[in-house]
């Protein structure tokens, strides 16, 4: 049994559902929401009941999390990748510079980030086994390590013992997005490659909890399907997990299709309103769940999310191979990034933000132990 | 009349109210919530500790009069809590720790047989050890023996302000567990500390309830005077509420009358 049996047991779930909109208060004055009081607060919405969703979303999330916010950032370490994603900047056919730091050009992006202030980082890769191997993972971690509180990781899916592996040697975090859960769309948009496999990408974030993973952030691609079948799946599969391994910190993302190499258009729109729904509802259903927003949304709506519900932020963002050192020009790197970064502030100025709203920016939170 | 000092490892505390540091908008505002909270103990999680910053340090915001009580926030298990303890001590936070052991993230409970495997590796080092539990009174007792020099049982799950739940076996707790019992976790307004003083608790540890609401520095001197409301209370010897009204023709009279 893994999460695809509860995921096919639902697969037909009528996310249109008939419900009274008066019905929402009693909704969501429930101590604990049941999988239906959930599809129920992704229900198109007025603004008088969103505002509604935000008052208690809000009123959770100070309970739980309290008025801080804590800080990452991401550090690419590689771009080669053998998938055929139509919606990625790496996607092997485009024609861009391929990269992958050497452990000495890693340990200087280490040094930037470590001066910075910030203690916890994601290091990520496109899915190559020969050019970024599970070993090669592990060599940069151990440079990492000297730096850095916490590791998280944002790879390729692994195999259970790859997982136990990477834990061993200092990573304590792993972020792996389904980008669509809903498998036809899947399939549709993963032409070739290991990634085409729906079913072990679906699969990985419980193998990753099995060897004891501290924290796992999973989440959708929005743009790829309907919002709401994606937002509805995800907090399923949120829950499946926080009920399934309950000594891991389990977090969300939603990150929204931003424009990349290559041609895609997302065939669905998802708007700012449609982005905060989906982070209420997902608060007030699962209201111990991290959210994370990454620098794909732009400054302002960044700046308003932080009060809604939203546990973790990047900061001082950069989508290169090598990108918080290198100088793109001479290493002619200029259109390798995987997508664009709509949030361009240094992490001083996201302290600064937090502070002005009220809010503590936590840069350390964990330790190697 | 004798000074009402709590005693815990030879360390004389006044105040009966101990501050967590976590959820605060900023730590100049906790720092101001400490000093009007007038608390003496101050707990700070070792995995929000970092020395190596050149920006602010938790530390250098906590007065330095306090008695500062790492906590072992994060473990999962024993071994976790122990090296949690251990890399306190290192980064030069003292020998007193509170140890959280909790296994379980949807409601936050600690884990009360990995803690006491804890206690009995964390004392047998030196340290002051000073565990958080759900108010079990065999395990309590069990903590004792292993040299735990209070022991803090919850009132609610952390941060639900659901305030003191957890009152018969608190109250079983003090009447049997001969060191300080602290009770941590899941008050959430001042009655609520008040209440577990006047029930005769040593003290009692308050965060979310003063950092998240909407005047941290009021609100940490609201909770002292009820801190200490409630202990005076107790010292003064609260009447009994009793089950019955007292019988106007006692059952016992006939024992008394002549004849």
């Amino acid at each position: 049994m893994s999460f695809y049996d509860t995921y096919l047991k639902y697969k037909d779930f009528d996310l249109n559902r008939d419900f009274n909109l008066s019905q929402l208060t009693t909704c969501l004055n429930k101590d604990k929401l049941e999988l239906t009081d959930f599809a129920n607060l992704i229900l198109p919405l007025d603004g008088q009941h969103l505002e509604a969703l935000a008052q208690k979303a809000r009123a959770l999330t100070l309970k739980y999390f309290g008025k801080t916010i804590q800080l990452y950032t991401p550090i690419y370490l590689s771009n080669y990748c053998s998938n055929e994603c139509i919606y990625c900047g790496f996607n092997l056919h485009n024609r861009i510079t391929r990269k992958k730091l050497s452990l000495e050009e890693l340990e200087n992006e280490a040094r930037f980030i470590y001066d910075t202030g910030l203690r916890h980082v994601l290091i990520l890769t496109g899915e190559s086994r020969q050019e970024s191997p599970v070993s090669y993972i592990k060599d940069c971690v151990e440079v990492l390590k000297k730096y850095f509180s916490s590791i998280s990781v944002e790879i390729y899916a692994l195999a259970e013992d790859e997982y136990a592996d990477l834990v061993k040697s200092g990573v304590d975090g792993l972020t792996i997005y389904q980008e669509t859960y809903n498998e036809n769309i899947y399939d549709k948009v993963h032409l070739s490659g290991p990634k085409k496999d729906f079913r072990f990408r679906l699969d990985a974030p419980e193998r990753a909890a099995a060897c004891g993973m501290r924290s796992i952030n999973i989440g959708a691609l929005l743009g790829l399907s309907d919002w709401r079948q994606e937002v509805f799946y995800l907090g399923l599969h949120a829950k499946y997990l926080q009920d399934k391994f309950s000594s891991i910190d389990f977090s969300v993302s939603l990150p929204r299709l931003r424009p990349q190499t290559g041609n895609f258009v997302p065939e669905f729109d998802v708007s700012d309103e449609n982005l905060v729904q989906a982070i209420l509802a997902l608060r007030i259903f699962l209201p111990r769940l991290g959210i994370t927003i990454s620098t794909r949304e732009d400054p302002l709506l960044r700046n308003n999310l932080v009060a809604l519900g939203v546990t973790r932020m990047s900061a001082g963002s950069t989508t290169y191979v090598g990108g918080h050192t290198l100088d793109y020009s001479t290493h002619n790197l200029g259109s390798s990034s995987q997508f664009e970064i709509n949030d361009k502030r240094n992490v001083l100025e996201i302290q600064a933000m937090l502070k002005e709203k009220g809010y503590q920016a936590v840069l350390k939170d964990w330790m190697q132990v | 009349m004798a000074a009402d000092i709590l005693e815990i490892a030879g360390k004389e505390i006044k105040s009966r109210l101990f501050i967590g540091t976590g959820k605060f908008s900023s730590f100049s505002l906790m720092r101001e919530a400490i000093k009007a909270s007038e608390a003496q103990v101050v707990t700070v999680a070792l995995r929000r500790v970092d020395t190596s910053s050149k920006q602010d340090n938790i530390l250098d915001y906590i007065p330095k009069d306090c008695i500062l009580m790492p906590n072992t926030s994060g473990a999962r298990n024993a071994q976790e809590a122990v090296r949690i303890a251990r890399l306190a001590k290192a980064a030069g936070c003292g020998n007193w720790i509170k140890v959280e052991v909790i296994s379980d993230n949807k409601y936050l409970l600690p884990d009360n047989l990995e803690t006491l495997e804890a206690t009995e590796v964390l004392v047998k080092e030196g340290f002051v050890v000073l565990p958080y539990m759900s108010p079990d009174l065999s395990i309590a007792k069990r903590l004792v023996q292993a040299g735990a020099s209070a022991v803090m049982p919850l009132g609610s799950p952390i941060g639900s302000n659901r305030g003191v739940k957890t009152e018969e076996l608190i109250r079983i707790m003090v009447e049997e567990i001969k060191i300080p019992v602290i009770v941590d976790a899941g008050l959430g307004r001042p009655s609520d500390a008040c209440l577990c003083m006047e029930l005769g608790c040593s003290a009692v540890l308050i965060n979310t309830a003063i950092a998240v609401s909407d005047n941290p520095v009021n609100m940490a001197r609201a909770f002292s005077q009820a801190v200490t409301a409630g202990r005076e209370a107790y010292l003064s010897g609260i009447p009994s509420q009793g089950g019955s009204a007292s019988a106007s023709s006692p059952l016992t009279g006939f024992l008394r009358k002549e004849n």
